[in-house]
Formats: C-alpha cells, sequence, structure tokens
C-alpha cells in the first residue's frame, strides 16, 4: 500500500508522457478545415499573363498542392503525384511557393508535371492565407469550396489510400 | 565657471530635444509594435523561437504583413486574430483561456491544491502519532553527560 500512490503516479505520468512522444509537434491542426479556402486570383505559373482563380473550381472536387523546387520533401512526394494524376481520380493543383518561375518551370520538365495548372505565389502572401508553414502542404476542397482535409508533409500511399482517395470518393458523391 | 556649467547643461538639453525631434517617430513607433507583437508569437517553422527572433522565411513575412496590417490602422487584437485564423492558437504563446485550455491554466493550481492537502494531512497524522514523552532525570543528567563530556571531566 506505501508503494502503491507513488506508483499509480508514475503509471499515469508514463501514459501522459507517451502520448506526447508519440505526437508530432510539427503537425499543428488547422483551424481552416470545414472553413472556406481562401479565394485567390493569382498569374499563372506556365502563362503568367493568364490568371487562375479559386472561383472556376466551385462544382468540382480537387486538390490544391503547396510545392516549391527548393522544397526538399516535395521531391519525395512528387512520384505520388504523378501517380495520382495518371489515375485521373482528382484534378491536382499547384500553389508554387515563393519560387523562381524559372527554377519551377525547369524541376516540373525534370521531374513531371502532374498539376492541370500551377499558379505562382511570389511573396508567399496566399500561403499565409491558407496557413501553410512549411512545403509540401495538401488541401482537399470540396464542390462548395469548402477544405476538408489537410495534409502536412508529404503525400504519402498510406495517406493517399485510407485518407485522401476515400474522402474524395465521398465528396463527388 | 557658473556660465560653464550653464551652457553645457543648455547644450546637453538641446541634444536631447534635437534627437527626439530628428528620427521620424511613425517607423520607429511601427518597429516597436511589429517588435512587441512579434514576440508574442510562435515561429511555426522553429517552434521554439518567437516570430521575433526567428530569422525563418516565413517569419520574415509575417512580421511583413503585420507591419503592413499596422500601418493600414489594423489593431494588435485584429491582427491577432488574422493570424489565429489561419494557424490557430499555437500561434500564440500566451493560449487563450477557453474550455479545452482550462487544465492547462487551473491544473497547477490544482495540483497545488493536492500537494497542500496532502502535506496538511502528513502533519495532521504526524501530530497525532508522535508524542512527546518527558525525560526522567536519571535520562537528562545522562544526555548532559553525552553533550558536554569535557566540561564534566574539567569539573572532576
Amino acid at each position: 500500500m506505501r508503494y502503491a500512490i507513488p506508483l499509480i503516479i508514475f503509471l499515469g505520468l508514463v501514459v501522459f508522457l507517451a502520448i506526447g512522444l508519440n505526437r508530432d509537434p510539427h503537425e499543428v491542426p488547422s483551424p481552416l478545415i470545414n472553413k472556406a479556402a481562401p479565394t485567390f486570383h493569382l498569374a499563372q505559373l506556365h502563362q503568367p499573363n493568364k490568371q487562375f482563380s479559386t472561383e472556376e473550381m466551385r462544382g468540382k472536387v480537387w486538390l490544391l498542392n503547396v510545392y516549391a523546387s527548393w522544397c526538399i520533401s516535395c521531391r519525395d512526394e512528387h512520384p505520388y503525384l504523378l501517380g495520382l494524376a495518371k489515375t485521373g481520380a482528382v484534378p491536382i493543383y499547384g500553389l508554387n511557393w515563393k519560387d523562381k518561375r524559372e527554377d519551377a518551370i525547369s524541376w516540373l520538365d525534370e521531374l513531371g508535371n502532374p498539376y492541370v495548372l500551377s499558379v505562382s505565389d511570389l511573396d508567399g502572401r496566399i500561403a499565409i492565407d491558407y496557413g501553410v508553414y512549411g512545403a509540401p502542404e495538401t488541401y482537399v476542397i470540396d464542390k462548395n469550396g469548402v477544405i476538408r482535409f489537410k495534409q502536412i508533409g508529404p503525400i504519402i500511399p498510406e495517406v493517399l489510400e485510407k485518407t485522401i482517395l476515400p474522402l474524395v470518393r465521398d465528396l463527388n458523391k | 565657471m557658473r556660465y560653464i556649467i550653464l551652457s553645457t547643461i543648455l547644450l546637453a538639453a538641446s541634444g536631447f530635444v534635437m534627437a527626439q525631434t530628428a528620427v521620424p517617430p511613425s517607423e520607429d513607433v511601427l518597429d516597436v509594435r511589429v517588435r512587441n507583437l512579434a514576440q508574442q508569437l510562435r515561429c511555426l517553422v522553429c517552434q521554439n523561437e518567437t516570430l521575433a527572433d526567428s530569422q525563418a522565411d516565413l517569419a520574415t513575412d509575417l512580421k511583413r504583413q503585420i507591419r503592413e496590417q499596422m500601418k493600414a490602422g489594423k489593431t494588435d487584437k485584429e491582427i491577432l486574430a488574422f493570424l489565429t485564423d489561419r494557424y490557430g492558437d499555437f500561434v500564440l504563446y500566451r493560449p487563450p483561456v477557453k474550455r479545452t485550455t482550462y487544465l492547462l491554466w487551473f491544473g497547477p493550481f490544482l495540483l497545488l491544491g493536492f500537494g497542500l492537502f496532502a502535506l496538511f494531512r502528513y502533519i495532521k497524522y504526524r501530530r497525532e502519532t508522535i508524542h512527546d514523552e518527558p525525560l526522567s532525570a536519571a535520562e537528562r543528567q545522562r544526555a548532559g553527560e553525552l553533550l558536554n563530556p569535557i566540561t564534566e571531566k574539567e569539573h572532576a
């Protein structure tokens, strides 16, 4: 009995620490989930004289993927995006974040271009509106322009199969 | 001598006045305001640094936006709302008091209460179980001998 109370306190502490250790502090939950995706009008990467607006995407389920040629994890993610684009399950639009236009274009030429189109967020203002704090980040946006899911960090096959694709299927119903 | 002291004081005073009027106040005031606010905010890239101290690219962008919004006449409160709308309460080093943070804010006082309760219980328990028993005359003499062996010898 004498040792029971310290033991219980200790075990309680262990549980708290175990939960704490298994959480990723870099995954900050976004307050934008289930809120309207911030609207923007930005110049397209490949045709800078043409604009793209989020308004055009009304009635469609789509992915907005934040990437940059200077971002190392984006390179890891890229093959999965190419694979996803090939299946045609969901259109992927790219938000090219604080990148040089030439760098981004040659990056896509080298690795392949999974995007329907990319827009250039040269000074990072739109990224701030979306609460981006590190690339890559991906948003699943529904037909009403509401953000339904945010992936922080690369889309790995597991997330794609278990979360994103079922969600897209659901939203397209 | 008097004139020298007087003129020195006047000169120093005029220098002080000039220094105060020479700098454009708005930019300076803005710098201080941005810094003060940025010190209450967490940099999301390097999470243990304030926005004010961080050199990360995103921190620079955010400070620029804070500055622009201040220039546009927004209050600190409006700017904090702008940031928490996008990044959540996590950007605030001082989390707001609300239902999900009650444990965070009041938990330590709860623990303090538990601690005080346990301490009082323990003191009470000791008082009740340990009783003072006065020494008998023989014990008192023996204690005296043990405590002052040298003086006892000198007397002998």
